[in-house]
């Protein structure tokens, strides 16, 4: 809906300017289809110069013909048809050629389309992976789906179809016009006034067209709005007994649409007819004034010439037709052209970060790097003064040293944060919705960075950390699970691709997971589809906290699930979360009463400050906010 | 199938006739010009007739015109047809799922219903437009040309029909292979965009997990098979394109061929050689259009299938022949029931349920997931019709009620829950349209919605977007039970509505309930124990029966899962809610 409004925003700005806009897009398209398939596309220019090149020469032998054969044959008494079977046989080989011809750029298109495609897909798809989470939570994830999808699509047509169209046309129009003017001057200048009549009728329906076509555009994208929102709440529509007034406003704006749709339907019907038969009124002309002049032979012109002309007639309104009719389907194909270049052309997420995580060995109290797995990590620092290299034990300290952060640098959520965590400790954050815990969570991982103040993971800031390595330290179990597309073994090794086999059922185990998969039908080798669908809510959580388990981070993020799951399958994932958070540095957004109390420190937030922090016990004595939500549960 | 669609034609059945007519004239005038052209060339330009040319050039352009009108004619039904017949399948299908009931609501997914609602009319539009206007015009275009052609002579015409017939099959042969090709392809293809989906909404996993390499190099190798497949596909589209042209050059070659022979034999003219040249690319092309027709149309009837089916859904609910119009009290008895979603065969959900709630009653019920809480209070305002036993509702059968009255007089706030674009007021005044202002201020009031809504800048006009996205959870719990308060039900059931909202906040609900409407018989379905133990009585569930119904005391002491769920709760493996809603 949105973007509707925006297409016609765009529409209603300077037309020149658009169209320089629209030929800037193209050009880049181009340049881009070229980069892989320049050889492709000079060979398809060839190929389609051939093939038009022998339709061309075919329609040129049919004045010869009629002049050079079947005129002389008629004046001979003893016709003799040896010439003209060599010119058939002539003309059928070029026509060979032609057929070979457009038999191959045809399927070099193919590659050349499918090709380019692939290229676009893969290079959105990583240019996405690398993207900000900042970019995610600005753009609606169906606007970014819709790129792949339609975008994508109407760029496909437009590549293997509207541009050898194109190719083709211009060098049909070109080789026509020339034949046409060796046969006949005047003749070619009816033509030329006839298809100037043609392009300016075409213009003004193609225009009123395209014109209800937006607003078709925009009644269509309120029309499945109001659908999309209807059907959303069809419950709700049968409990308060709304369907009358949801079937009348719909019904308004159905009728709406219709209005639209039927004008800009008709328009663009009418370019079909107006091309073919003011098409026609051109042959026709043409062939009254060619018959006066092939009668009086004015300037040498005969009956063949003129049944080649009006061939030719034909053949140069075609190619005129078939543009106009391609020039909409470029024009979206552009506006598409535009989105997918304008995500390539996004910026990745930055890593300044040169401390990386290590594998080690303890020699004589000293730590030393070395290949294989062993365990035991630290961060690598080199001292970009002197690159002098220090090795830091990996041991999941966290500090927050007033942290100040906002989405953008005019309305700051966090403030002045301040926060230690000591290896193995748990910190619980509680507060209303909205209150900025998460936020606190998603700057360790860096999915943010803060404005102000400092992050030190074991003492080192986070900033200077490269982000792979930074990330591969911290564990995270979301409230959403995110399960993809594999088996439940591929799922769970998510956390680790160097995971044994053991160390799966190991993590599975732990999560209290192992259970529930062997019970399912294909044990750990079992497809999951849709985000795990095929599993409860509970069974998928128990997955996504193997997953982290697999990873064995030191540092943890937990985001609790709120109560949607019930008090046994609770008390199951809630085992499994708290033997996963043993021994570890645990970021805990918390729901639960035992969570929060186990906490060494529970930090209550409220409108992005630290309002009050401490145990359990402290908490309750201090009779603030945290008594408060506390004691709501007991109130009854 | 086609008769359920045809039906919707209604009103643009004129437009629908009318559009084929149009396309015939316009094809028959298009016809007649390479004909006409044939006289002036043999009657005119070789025998010196200039009167000749110019009478026949006026009746070349006279057709020329009134193909033009009927061409403007076809694409102005033609356009007027297949828009209206689209406009109303969306309204006939919008309204008979208006008329659906849960059950048949729980058989589509949302997505689903929307895809029939929009693409697949659009489909199905451009198919119904293609029908009238080319479906007509490419086999009236090519039998009229054949018949001109084998007018002027039928020997030579031959060619035509052979080649027809030639290119016909091969087309049939490629366009099946082709299709073949592409439903395999579709399949591939909607895995790699649920895999996009995937990775575009897991974003935060894949970052977490530092796996953006891996998941690139698992989309490229997605991207690879699409590519061959896509590929292997198109291939069998290529040969269209080139065949074509060799039927045609084909056919050219003969006939100028044997045309000059007969020529020179002086059984044909030179012109009437001309004109069947011009008919080769009427013919062919023509053939050509019409296997590009059946494509399109083979592809859309996938839409037509799946719209006919809304279309002859029936709702499994029916309003009686003799409703009764008033509901007498808010008491409420199920009498043995038993209840299945799915009628043949499947497990029933509730086993032989007999309860009786006195009007005014406040009814706690508690259980775990599935234990068919929601379908027990379902049952209720009929939302679902039972399978077997009865249901009272002020001492009369749920059945005999009038649906609507039964249903402004039970009211559920759902569990999944909606709001609506709009502003607030408007989507409380969906309880009742009349609601005065201080009507709705009191119902807010009451569900404690009153205090957040005073502290948003425009109050009671703040508009809501679609599905509520700007208000938190625990404010849009707390709007749907206002929005339910308003219809002044005589039965309140609330399915978990209150799971977001704080429990001080839930408490002063259900204390606020007590006081203001005490005759209402309220339902509270919850998670929470702290939820419903202050109940009148309370109901257990587990898997489907009834384990337990009494007061707080009498089910500690006796129901074993009650006093479990207890423990737990109050032990500290609650919930410790802070979703306060602000």
């Amino acid at each position: 809906m949105k973007r509707q409004v925006n297409k016609m925003a765009r529409f209603k700005g300077n037309s020149k300017v658009q169209i320089k806009h629209h030929m800037k897009q193209f050009c880049r398209l181009m340049g881009y289809i070229f980069q892989s398939y320049g050889i492709h596309c000079a060979l398809v220019v060839i190929l389609i110069l051939i093939s038009v090149l022998a339709n061309v020469q075919g329609t040129m032998f049919t004045k010869n013909l009629i002049d050079n054969y079947i005129t002389p044959l008629l004046l001979s008494k003893y016709p003799d048809f040896t010439p003209l079977a060599h010119a058939i046989g002539r003309v059928a080989g070029f026509y060979g050629a032609g057929v070979l011809a457009s038999y191959l750029y045809n399927r070099i298109m193919v590659e050349v389309t499918q090709g380019t495609l692939r290229k676009m897909r893969n290079d959105l798809f990583s240019r996405m992976e690398r993207l900000p989470i900042r970019y995610f939570d600005t753009h609606a994830h169906g606007d970014i789906m819709s790129i792949y999808t339609n975008d994508i699509d109407t760029l496909r047509q437009m590549i293997s179809q509207s541009i050898p169209q194109f190719i083709n046309s211009a060098i049909t129009i070109v080789s026509v016009l020339i034949s046409m003017l060796i046969l006949n001057i005047p003749l070619t200048f009816v033509t030329l006034i006839m298809v100037g009549i043609m392009v300016a009728a075409s213009k003004t329906s193609a225009g009123r067209s395209g014109k209800y076509f937006l607003e078709q555009q925009m009644n269509l994208g309120a029309v499945n709005g109001y659908i999309e929102e209807m059907m959303e709440g069809q419950k709700v529509i049968k409990v308060f007994c709304h369907e009358e007034e949801t079937n009348q406003k719909f019904k308004e704006l159905n009728d709406k649409l219709f209005i639209s749709a039927n004008r800009a339907n008709t328009f663009a019907n009418f370019l079909g007819p107006i091309n073919a038969q003011l098409g026609n009124v051109s042959y026709v002309v043409c062939a009254i004034t060619g018959g006066i002049l092939a009668l009086h032979h004015v300037g040498g012109f005969t009956l063949g010439g003129l049944a080649s002309f009006l061939t030719f007639n034909k053949s140069f309104s075609m190619p005129i037709n078939q543009i106009s009719m391609q020039l909409n389907a470029v024009v979206m194909a552009m506006a598409g052209a535009e989105r997918i270049f304008r995500l390539m052309d996004e910026e990745e997420e930055a890593d300044e970060g040169y401390v990386t995580l290590v594998n080690v060995t303890k020699v004589n109290g000293k730590l030393q790097e070395c290949r294989q797995h062993t365990g035991q990590w630290a961060w690598k620092h080199v001292h970009q003064a002197d690159q002098s290299v220090d090795y830091i034990e990996l041991k999941g300290d966290v500090v927050f040293d007033s942290v100040d952060f906002g989405y953008n640098d005019d309305k700051i959520v966090l403030h002045d944060i301040q926060l230690f965590a000591k290896s193995g400790q748990k910190i619980a954050f509680v507060g209303s919705t909205g209150a900025g815990k998460t936020t606190i969570t998603n700057l360790i991982n860096r999915f943010y960075d803060i404005q102000d103040g400092k992050i030190r993971y074991d003492g080192i800031n986070i900033n200077k950390i490269k982000k792979a390595d930074l990330r591969r330290s911290l564990g995270i179990v979301l409230q959403d699970t995110n399960l993809f597309t594999g088996t439940v073994k591929e799922n769970i090794r998510y956390g680790n691709p160097d995971a044994s086999e053991e160390e799966i059922i190991a993590a599975a185990k732990l999560a209290n997971a192992d259970g529930f998969i062997r019970r399912l039908p294909n044990g750990y080798d079992t497809m999951l589809h849709g985000g795990g669908a095929n599993l409860s809510q509970g069974q998928r959580q128990l997955l996504s906290i193997a997953r982290a388990a697999a990873a064995d981070p030191p540092v943890l993020i937990l985001d609790e699930a709120t109560s949607s799951i019930d008090t046994r399958t609770e008390r199951i994932v809630q085992d499994g979360m708290d033997k996963l958070m043993h021994g570890r540095t645990t970021f805990v957004i918390a729901h639960r009463l035992s969570t929060v109390r186990n906490s060494d420190c529970i930090m209550v937030l409220e409108q992005g400050k630290i309002i009050e922090r401490g145990t359990h016990e402290q908490l309750m004595e201090e009779q603030g906010r945290y008594y408060q939500l506390y004691t709501g549960n007991v109130i009854g | 199938m086609l008769q359920t669609l045809l039906k919707e034609v209604k009103e643009y059945k004129k437009a629908s006739i009318i559009t084929p007519l149009f396309m015939i004239l316009e094809v028959f005038m298009e016809t007649m010009i390479p004909f006409l052209m044939a006289s002036i060339i043999d009657n005119g330009v070789e025998t010196g007739n200039i009167e000749h040319i110019y009478r026949v050039g006026a009746i070349m352009i006279a057709a020329a015109f009134i193909g033009l009108l009927a061409g403007l004619g076809g694409g102005r039904y033609g356009a007027l047809a297949s828009c209206g017949f689209a406009k109303n399948l969306r309204e006939s299908m919008f309204f008979n799922i208006q008329k659906f009931s849960f059950s048949n609501i729980d058989k589509y997914s949302t997505a689903g219903l929307i895809t029939r609602l929009t693409t697949d009319v659009t489909n199905i539009q451009n198919a119904y437009q293609m029908i009238l206007r080319m479906f007509t015009r490419a086999p009236a275009s090519m039998i009229c040309a054949m018949i001109m052609a084998f007018s002027i002579n039928a020997r030579l015409s031959c060619i035509y029909l052979a080649a027809v017939i030639i290119l016909g099959i091969i087309l049939i042969v490629i366009m099946s292979h082709a299709t073949k090709y592409f439903r395999q392809a579709f399949p591939k293809y909607d895995d790699m965009n649920a895999s996009i989906q995937e990775n575009v909404s897991a974003i935060r996993v894949v970052k977490a997990f530092v796996r953006e390499d891996e998941e690139i190099s698992k989309f490229k190798k997605t991207s690879d098979i699409i590519y061959r497949i896509f590929v292997k596909a198109e291939c069998n589209l290529v040969y269209n394109m080139p065949i074509m042209q060799f039927t045609v050059y084909g056919c050219i070659l003969l006939i100028s061929w044997l045309g000059a022979k007969m020529i020179v034999s002086d059984t044909l003219q030179t012109g009437e050689l001309m004109s069947l040249l011009a008919y080769c690319m009427n013919i062919l092309m023509s053939l050509m259009m019409l296997s590009m027709v059946f494509v399109m149309i083979s592809m859309s009837s996938a839409s037509a299938k799946r719209i006919v089916e809304i279309l002859n859904e029936e709702s499994d609910l029916k309003n009686p022949k003799h409703p009764v119009y008033e509901v007498a009290d808010g008491s409420i008895e199920f009498r043995h029931v038993y209840f299945a979603y799915n009628k043949e065969g499947m497990e029933p959900v509730l086993k032989d349920i007999n309860l009786n709630i006195h009007s005014g009653e406040t009814i706690g019920i508690i259980g775990q997931t599935g234990s068919s809480k929601t379908s027990l209070v379902n049952l209720i305002s009929r939302l679902y019709d039972v399978s077997a036993g009865q249901i009272l509702v002020g001492g009369v059968d749920v059945r005999d009620y009038d649906m609507e009255v039964l249903r402004n007089q039970v009211s559920v706030v759902l569990q999944k829950n909606v709001l609506f674009s709009g502003t607030i007021l408007e989507n409380l005044r969906w309880g009742n349209k009349d609601a005065t202002l201080e009507e709705c201020k009191e119902a807010c009031r009451l569900a404690c919605a009153d205090e957040f809504i005073n502290r948003f800048p425009q109050g009671y006009e703040t508009h809501i977007e679609q599905g509520g996205n700007n208000v938190s959870g625990g404010q849009k719990q707390r709007l749907c039970i206002a929005r339910a308060l308003l219809k002044q039900p005589k039965i309140l059931i609330l399915d978990d509505s209150t799971s977001a909202v704080d429990t001080a906040t839930d408490a002063k609900i259900r204390q606020a309930f007590l006081e203001k409407i005490p005759d209402t018989t309220k339902l509270i379905i919850a998670q929470r124990i702290s939820s419903v133990q202050n109940a009148d009585r309370i109901i257990v569930m587990d898997e489907g029966c009834i384990h337990g119904f009494g007061t707080h005391e009498e089910l500690l002491k006796h129901d074993e899962i009650y006093k479990e769920v207890y423990d737990v709760q109050t032990r500290g493996g609650g919930d410790f809610d802070e979703k306060a809603g602000e």
